[in-house]
Order: structure tokens, then C-alpha cells, then sequence
């Protein structure tokens, strides 16, 4: 174990840099401020009451989910393009991917806690429900693909193909569930979130948008710098593997 | 590599994995009587002969879904046990033919399944299809099986050989073939014209199953290389 | 009002959730970093 020679007892800093430090105490900040508004100082909603609350953390857990999942894509085919072939988009895609789920759980908990109240049920068969947890199954799915083992390389590939065919499902499970539930006429009544919303509430809501994509960015950073750190420990400790195996032969 | 070469390549593996099936009679001796064992335990679990006669076709395409795993480890097992799939890669022999016999072996090996799970519905859940049912029964049944063994040849290559990787193949199949499930049940509900659906409702969603064989066969052939390459 | 115990658990799983993914990322990250001197890390 190595300790700093200065002060042993202070926690060493590992991913952060100053530039995250600054985005953390803003993330901070931030949050603060979309509770108070969103708890206290918002107004109940016509329709639904105080449950409506829930809303800002609801939406944008969904929707920094879905970016999450879109940068997962992105970098998933950008490992898988020859010129732009870089184990660091493999790093990326896995942690936004983590976070994604991440994300994808709280909406779908939330949205559920929602629906309790509002609707009075926890879930619905709707087309936007029922590709939520879809997308929620096959990333959880993609992330124990990612532990499988094998060369750097091996999860990198294996895991950008399977992005690329979970992005490409998406609009086929969507597509299928909502022409199944037009057969069923009370699924577009229950689910609906319509929401009268005044300007507060709708300036809160932006406002959720940018403190969820302050902590995606604050997340995504240190979780890609860990996997660096694990990828580069594996490595060492296959570099040692290696001169102890060349060793061997050598003596022999 | 050309098309004919690669063509070629399929007729081979397909008659390969059809003839090691046919000796070693597996699918006929396990898979298919754990089908039809799953079909009558749900009639214990659901226990009413008339929600059984409503919910017949579903019960169909769940068994088939949950026998498509085995099918696909088993097509798969064939492979590993003796590093098969590595010597025809390092051989140089194109994954997409390797892609398109499996996948074509698989597909026969899935439409025996569903006969027999079609047949054992019409005795046990007392699903009475017409004639024109029937044409519907044996469209549906070939355009999903064009889809399921696409995709099952697919994920199950990602999920095979290393230890440890068979049991992520339901946790990453079973999610995609959700479309499948859908419009089969859907188009299997009106050719056993249950709840009095009627068999003109169902040819609408062969389209959904359409769509889905032609992108993942396609997208299958393609991706398959990269998924075996290791 | 009733409903007040499912917003506040809405509001707790939401940022309570995100902190400990976060507190599981930092924590992870400080052990393995033991092993990689701060100048070999690709940001410092």
C-alpha cells in the first residue's frame, strides 16, 4: 500500500481532476436546488395533485437514460470502425451503459410510484412502458456480456455488436407492443402523463434535465477513468504473467 | 469468396448439423418431450379447460420460445465439444455460410417442434382451427421460424462454448424475440379463431413477423463473423 | 396528504441510488489505483 508521504490520512484522489472537482460542487448545487423546487416551491398540479413531483425526477432519469444508451451506441460503433479503433470508446460505451441502468431503474421505479397514485396501478402494458423495461433487461444483459472474461479486445467487440443489436430491437419491441395494445382500447387512457404545466414547473423541469446531465457527465467521467485503471492493472498483471511464463522457458 | 462458395458452405453445415441430430436423435429424444411436457404443465398451472382454450396460442409460442433454448445449446454444444468452430474458422471458411446453415437447421428442427406443439394444443387445449386457419398456421409458423432461428443462431454464437456463457443466452435471447412472440400469438389466435377472432385478423401481423425475419437474417449473416472471431 | 410517503421514496431512491452507484465507483476506483502510480494515469 502506498502512502502519500505528505499526509497519509487524507483520502488520495484517484479520477478527479480539477475540472471534475468544479463540476462536482456545481452537480451539488444543483441537486439542492431541483429538490427544494421540486419538493417545496412548485406548485401541485391541477390534474394530479402532488404527485406530480415526482415528474422531476421521473423525466429526466428517462431521458438521461435514452442519452445514455445513445452514447453506448455511438461509441460502441466508433470501437468497431477500424480508423477510429480505441479500447477508450469500448471504456465509455460500458460506463454509460452502467449509468444508463442506472438511470433506466430510478424512471422505472419512480414512474411506477407515479402510476400508483395517479392511475392507481404500479404498471401498465403501454408501448412506452413495456419498451422501458425491455431496454432496461437487454442493457443488464449487455453489462454481464461485458464480464465475461477474455482479452480487452474480445469484450470490446462483443459487446459493440451487442449495443448495435439492442439499438436496432428498440423500434421492432416498440413497434410490436403498440400494435399489440391497439387491440386493447384502456392502455392509451391509463399511462397517460399529461401534465398542465405553468411556468415554474416547467422551468423545473429544465432545470432536471441539466442537474441529471451534470451528474451523467460527473458519473461517466470517473466511472470510464475506473475501468482505465482496472484495464491497465489487468494489464500489468498480464505483462508479469508473461515475463514469469518467458522466464520458465528460459531456464528450462 | 463468393456467393455460391458461401451457399455451398451452408448446404454443408446445415446437412451437417441435421445428420449429427438425426444420429444422436437428442432434439427427438429431450427437446421435443420437454415441449410437450411444458405444454401440460401449464394445464396444471392454469387448471380451466375454457382460459386454456383462450390462452392456447400464447401457450404454443412460449414453449417453442423456452425450447429454442435448447435447441440453441445444443446446436451449439455440437460445435465446442470438439473445437469445430474454431478449425472452420482458422480454416478460412466464411461465418456467413456458417451463419446461414445453422441457422437453416435450426429453422427445420423448429418447425418439427411446432408442428407438434400445434397438434398437442388441438388435443390437449382443444384449439379447433378451419382449413384456412391451418394455411394461416403453416405461414406463420415458416415466417417466425425464419426470424427465431435468426436470431437464436446469432445471439447463441455470442453465448457459446466458454464456461459460463450459456446461461446468459435466455437473459439476452428471450428479450429479442418478444416481437416474435407477439405477432405469432397474435396470428396463431385467429386461426384457432379463439375468442372468436376471425382468421382474416391475423394475416396483418405476419407483416410484423416479416419485417423481423428479413432484418435479422440479414443482420445475422453479417454480424455473426464478428461475434465468432475470437 | 397521503400520497407524501411515495414522493419523498421517489426522491430517496432517485438520488439515494445515485449516490451509492457513485460511492461504489470512487471506492473501486481507489483500490485499484493503488497500483498505478498518479503519473502513469492518462489525466493527471
Amino acid at each position: 500500500m502506498t502512502a502519500t508521504a505528505a499526509d497519509p490520512k487524507r483520502r488520495e484522489r484517484v479520477t478527479g481532476t480539477p475540472f471534475t472537482r468544479a463540476l462536482g460542487v456545481v452537480t451539488l448545487v444543483g441537486i439542492a436546488w431541483l429538490v427544494l423546487f421540486g419538493l417545496f416551491v412548485t406548485p401541485a398540479d391541477i390534474n394530479q395533485g402532488e404527485s406530480v413531483r415526482i415528474m422531476y425526477a421521473h423525466v429526466p432519469g428517462a431521458w438521461l437514460a435514452y442519452l445514455a444508451f445513445v452514447v453506448t451506441a455511438i461509441s460502441s460503433a466508433m470501437y468497431l470502425f477500424r480508423r477510429t479503433r480505441s479500447l477508450v470508446w469500448d471504456r465509455i460505451a460500458g460506463a454509460s451503459a452502467e449509468i444508463g441502468v442506472l438511470f433506466m431503474g430510478i424512471s422505472l421505479v419512480t414512474g411506477s410510484l407515479w402510476g400508483r397514485i395517479t392511475w392507481g396501478t404500479f404498471w401498465t402494458w403501454d408501448a412506452r412502458l413495456t419498451t422501458t423495461a425491455f431496454l432496461f433487461v437487454t442493457y443488464v444483459g449487455y453489462l454481464a456480456v461485458r464480464n465475461l472474461g477474455g482479452t480487452h479486445h474480445q469484450r470490446a467487440r462483443r459487446s459493440a455488436v451487442l449495443a448495435l443489436l439492442a439499438v436496432l430491437e428498440i423500434p421492432l419491441v416498440h413497434f410490436s407492443v403498440e400494435l399489440w395494445n391497439s387491440l386493447h382500447q384502456e392502455a392509451s387512457v391509463v399511462g397517460n402523463t399529461d401534465v398542465t404545466m405553468d411556468g415554474l414547473m416547467l422551468f423545473t423541469l429544465f432545470l432536471g434535465v441539466i442537474v441529471f446531465t451534470l451528474m451523467y457527465v460527473w458519473m461517466l467521467m470517473h466511472r470510464q477513468r475506473s475501468l482505465t485503471l482496472q484495464d491497465m492493472v489487468d494489464d500489468i498483471g498480464l505483462d508479469v504473467a508473461l515475463a514469469a511464463r518467458r522466464a520458465e522457458a528460459g531456464a528450462s | 469468396m463468393s456467393a455460391s462458395s458461401t451457399l455451398r458452405v451452408a448446404r454443408l453445415v446445415a446437412a451437417k448439423d441435421l445428420r449429427v441430430e438425426w444420429r444422436s436423435r437428442v432434439v427427438s429424444n429431450q427437446v421435443l418431450p420437454f415441449a410437450v411436457l411444458v405444454m401440460i404443465l401449464f394445464a396444471f398451472a392454469l387448471d380451466s379447460d375454457a382460459v386454456l382454450e383462450r390462452v392456447a396460442p400464447g401457450l404454443v409460442w412460449l414453449a417453442t420460445i423456452f425450447s429454442v433454448l435448447f435447441l440453441v445449446a445444443r446446436t451449439y454444444a455440437v460445435e465446442t465439444a470438439d473445437g469445430a468452430l474454431d478449425a472452420l474458422r482458422s480454416a478460412g471458411v466464411e461465418p456467413m455460410g456458417i451463419f446461414l446453415g445453422k441457422a437453416a437447421a435450426l429453422a427445420v428442427q423448429l418447425l418439427v417442434l411446432e408442428a407438434l406443439l400445434v397438434s398437442a394444443a388441438i388435443v390437449l387445449y382443444r384449439a379447433d382451427p378451419t382449413a384456412s386457419g391451418i394455411v394461416l398456421l403453416v405461414t406463420t409458423a415458416l415466417v417466425a421460424t425464419v426470424g427465431l432461428a435468426s436470431v437464436a443462431t446469432l445471439y447463441g454464437g455470442l453465448a457459446a462454448g466458454v464456461k459460463g456463457r450459456e446461461t446468459l443466452l435466455p437473459l439476452l435471447l428471450l428479450p429479442v424475440v418478444a416481437p416474435v412472440l407477439i405477432g405469432a400469438t397474435r396470428a396463431t389466435e385467429s386461426a384457432f379463431r379463439t375468442n372468436g377472432i376471425a382468421v382474416s385478423e391475423g394475416w396483418p401481423w405476419l407483416g410484423l413477423l416479416a419485417v423481423f425475419a428479413a432484418i435479422f437474417s440479414v443482420v445475422g449473416a453479417v454480424a455473426f463473423g464478428s461475434l465468432i472471431d475470437e | 396528504m397521503k400520497d407524501a410517503g411515495f414522493i419523498v421514496a421517489s426522491y430517496v431512491v432517485t438520488f439515494g441510488s445515485i449516490g451509492l452507484f457513485v460511492s461504489l465507483v470512487v471506492s473501486r476506483a481507489r483500490r485499484v489505483s493503488r497500483q498505478i502510480p498518479p503519473e502513469d494515469r492518462p489525466w493527471t
